[in-house]
């Protein structure tokens, strides 16, 4: 589907060492990661000074909000998810399929969480694994409809999102309400249940090394084992794959499934961490889900890119509050940035690949 | 009965008009899945130049002409550099979401919804002296609408341009080969669904409703998006998705009125769209191994 984001490259980290240092600066400048945060940059601070702000105080504004003054903890708690749901928009764009569902599993997996948590009672164990398996059976929906019927992912996943964002609503709101105020949220979930806080941090919890392990367990599992390589050749040649063998529907309908547990997964983690409960809309109004999707076409599908990539989108999401509070950028200026970077990343994709055949 | 009808017409109309825009796409050979941010696009450039010059109509036109402009950034990447088309759709249907949300609060100064009593809305047909007893309260673009689609049915079957042009979605090389100019109707087919997007958006905003609310085309344009996909093969299904779609919106609309929770009747729509479609895709296989 996607050439560009989906083919399987050699390590390019590694390639790059090699060569000499001219060579490889060259290729960093003109690397489309690079020129698309550039590009970006340069129409955002067109964008800025159109609306009448100046660049020179919103840009600092935008690094103070993001990692200075104490906002530091905050950039943290929202990297966490963010990474998370880019790996369940990841694993499966590596079998060619697009996961644009993320909100609706992340919601289906908070409420799981929460309701787990307030009627099965233990640890946060059990609302973790429930969280996570709520989000691989809505994403697993969308398999059978890829392989059996050839309904795309990227459509089944964002229709089957809308609905599940309602019901996780409609549960937040009626049969899981806290009783007697009327907010639309679960009531506050028991100790035992919640994610134990790191480092004297508020808001840092286990989330975060929990999430920077089962990355990290996927980074390798991605380029050097068998299932690894048969997800990439599914993805850059179907009919290929099942010619060498590979059992490309059930390998599709793990990916999916995978992907969907991941982004379940992180719901349980928003819920079970600060402020331990589950608020109807606290989940989807951030835009994890498609930062994530703009972080990981800005890694152009090298999975070893994506935890840097994540980190850049979060700063500048974190950063458009204090750049909001301090130059009045309204800060949905970060979702044009993110909209933009997608956009010339998949047009420097292909300018680069018929460079290099030319 | 007849109130009904018309809430299905009114419902149906912004979906019908985007899958049209997506269906001249398909036709040209360029897979167009930029539709739900371009009809959010037309619905806010629809609410600001309706705002700004007192005339809904203006805000019409203003749609129109602003959102063929918008679809410049999908045909541009994918028509002359041939760039993934699906990604190019991912991104610029997230750029309309900020953009929308950005220009909100630079010109209205606050986010959410906008209206105001000084907003023009598209008038009815009935204020128009032309009431009929369905047609009587819907914008004069509802009618518009279906007529579009009766005429992209004789362009695209009788006519040369529309010929050619689908022979251009058939075999791109064979129709540069006798002297067509791919790229030219293809980058005419997208900012043409552009257009066609602007004008559903002006539907939704100052036809079913005057106001602009964030994020307010919820997933129309995926559902246009099935609609295309259905109308590959039989080009009735894809109206007929459209219908489905807007029955459900406003039955659920009315079954809310009767206590129905307010979160059923928003999931409604897109799930009997994607029934719809498992059933069609199911029927079409049983069909082929038959």
């Amino acid at each position: 589907m996607s050439r560009a984001a989906t083919a399987p490259r050699a390590p390019s980290a590694g390639g790059a060492a090699r060569r000499p240092g001219w060579a490889a600066a060259r290729r960093a400048v003109l690397s489309p990661a690079l020129l698309s945060v550039a590009g970006a940059l340069a129409l955002t601070t067109l964008v800025m000074a159109a609306a009448g702000a100046d660049p020179s105080l919103a840009y600092p504004a935008l690094v103070r909000g993001a990692l200075l003054d104490g906002n530091l903890e905050y950039t943290l708690a929202a990297y966490v998810p963010t990474l998370g749901m880019a790996v369940a928009f990841a694993v499966p764009l590596r079998a060619g399929e697009f996961n644009l569902g993320g909100d609706g599993q992340l919601s289906l997996g908070g409420i799981t969480a929460a309701a787990l948590a307030l009627h099965a009672g233990g640890s946060y164990a059990l609302p973790l694994a429930g969280a996570a398996l709520a989000g691989a059976l809505l994403a697993g929906l969308s398999a059978p409809l890829r392989t059996r019927l050839g309904v795309p992912a990227i459509v089944s996943t964002l229709l089957l999102s809308a609905p599940a964002v309602s019901l996780a609503s409609y549960l937040a709101r009626f049969p899981l309400a806290e009783p007697g105020t009327g907010l639309a949220q679960t009531p506050l979930l028991p100790e035992a249940a919640r994610l134990p806080a790191l480092g004297g941090s508020s808001y840092v919890t286990l989330a975060l090394p929990l999430v920077a392990v089962l990355t990290a367990l996927w980074l390798p599992a991605d380029t050097r084992t068998v299932p690894g390589y048969e997800i990439r050749a599914l993805g850059a040649n179907r009919e290929f794959a099942r010619y060498g063998g590979v059992r490309v529907d059930r390998l599709a309908t793990v990916t999916m499934a995978a992907g969907g547990a991941f982004a379940g997964l992180v719901g349980g983690l928003i819920v079970l961490g600060p402020p331990y409960r589950f608020v109807d809309g606290a989940l989807t109004a951030p835009g994890y889900t498609f930062t994530a999707v703009a972080a990981v076409l800005l890694a152009a599908g090298r999975p070893l890119a994506v935890p840097g990539s994540v980190a850049l989108l979060t700063i500048l999401q974190a950063g458009g509050q204090g750049m909001e509070r301090e130059a009045g950028v309204p800060s949905q200026l970060t979702q044009i940035v993110q909209g933009l970077i997608i956009v010339i990343v998949a047009v420097a994709a292909v300018v680069r690949a018929a460079r290099r055949r030319g | 009965m007849s109130a009904f009808l018309a809430a299905v017409l009114t419902a149906t109309a912004p979906v019908v008009l985007a899958a049209l825009g997506g269906l001249l796409c398909a036709a040209a050979g360029v897979f167009n899945m930029a539709l739900e941010g371009q009809l959010l696009w037309g619905a806010f450039t629809a609410v600001l130049t309706s705002h700004v010059t007192g005339s809904a109509w203006a805000g019409v036109a203003g749609a129109v002409l602003a959102t063929a402009l918008y679809a410049l950034l999908l045909s541009v990447p994918v028509v002359t550099f041939r760039a993934d088309p699906v990604v190019v759709a991912v991104g610029t249907n997230l750029l309309a979401l900020g953009l929308t949300a950005f220009l909100m609060r630079q010109v209205f100064g606050s986010g959410g919804t906008f209206s105001s009593p000084e907003l023009a809305g598209l008038p009815t047909l009935a204020a128009l002296g032309l009431g009929a007893p369905v047609l009587g309260p819907q914008s004069p673009l509802v009618p518009g609408a279906f007529a579009l689609v009766a005429w992209a049915g004789w362009w695209l079957g009788r006519t040369r341009s529309g010929l050619r042009l689908r022979g251009i979605g058939e075999h791109a090389e064979a129709a540069g080969a006798i002297g067509l100019r791919v790229r030219r109707y293809r980058h005419a087919a997208v900012l043409g669904a552009g257009a066609l997007c602007g004008l559903g958006g002006a539907q939704l905003a100052l036809g079913n409703v005057t106001l602009f609310s964030e994020g307010m085309s919820a997933g129309r344009g995926w559902v246009a998006v099935v609609a295309v996909m259905l109308a590959g093969a039989r080009p009735w299904l894809g109206l007929g998705a459209c219908l489905l779609f807007g029955a459900a919106e406003a039955l659920g609309f009315r079954l809310q009125g009767l206590g129905l929770p307010q979160q059923a009747a928003d999931a409604a729509p897109y799930l009997i769209t994607l029934l719809a479609l498992v059933v069609a895709a199911a029927a079409r296989r049983k069909e082929r191994t038959a």
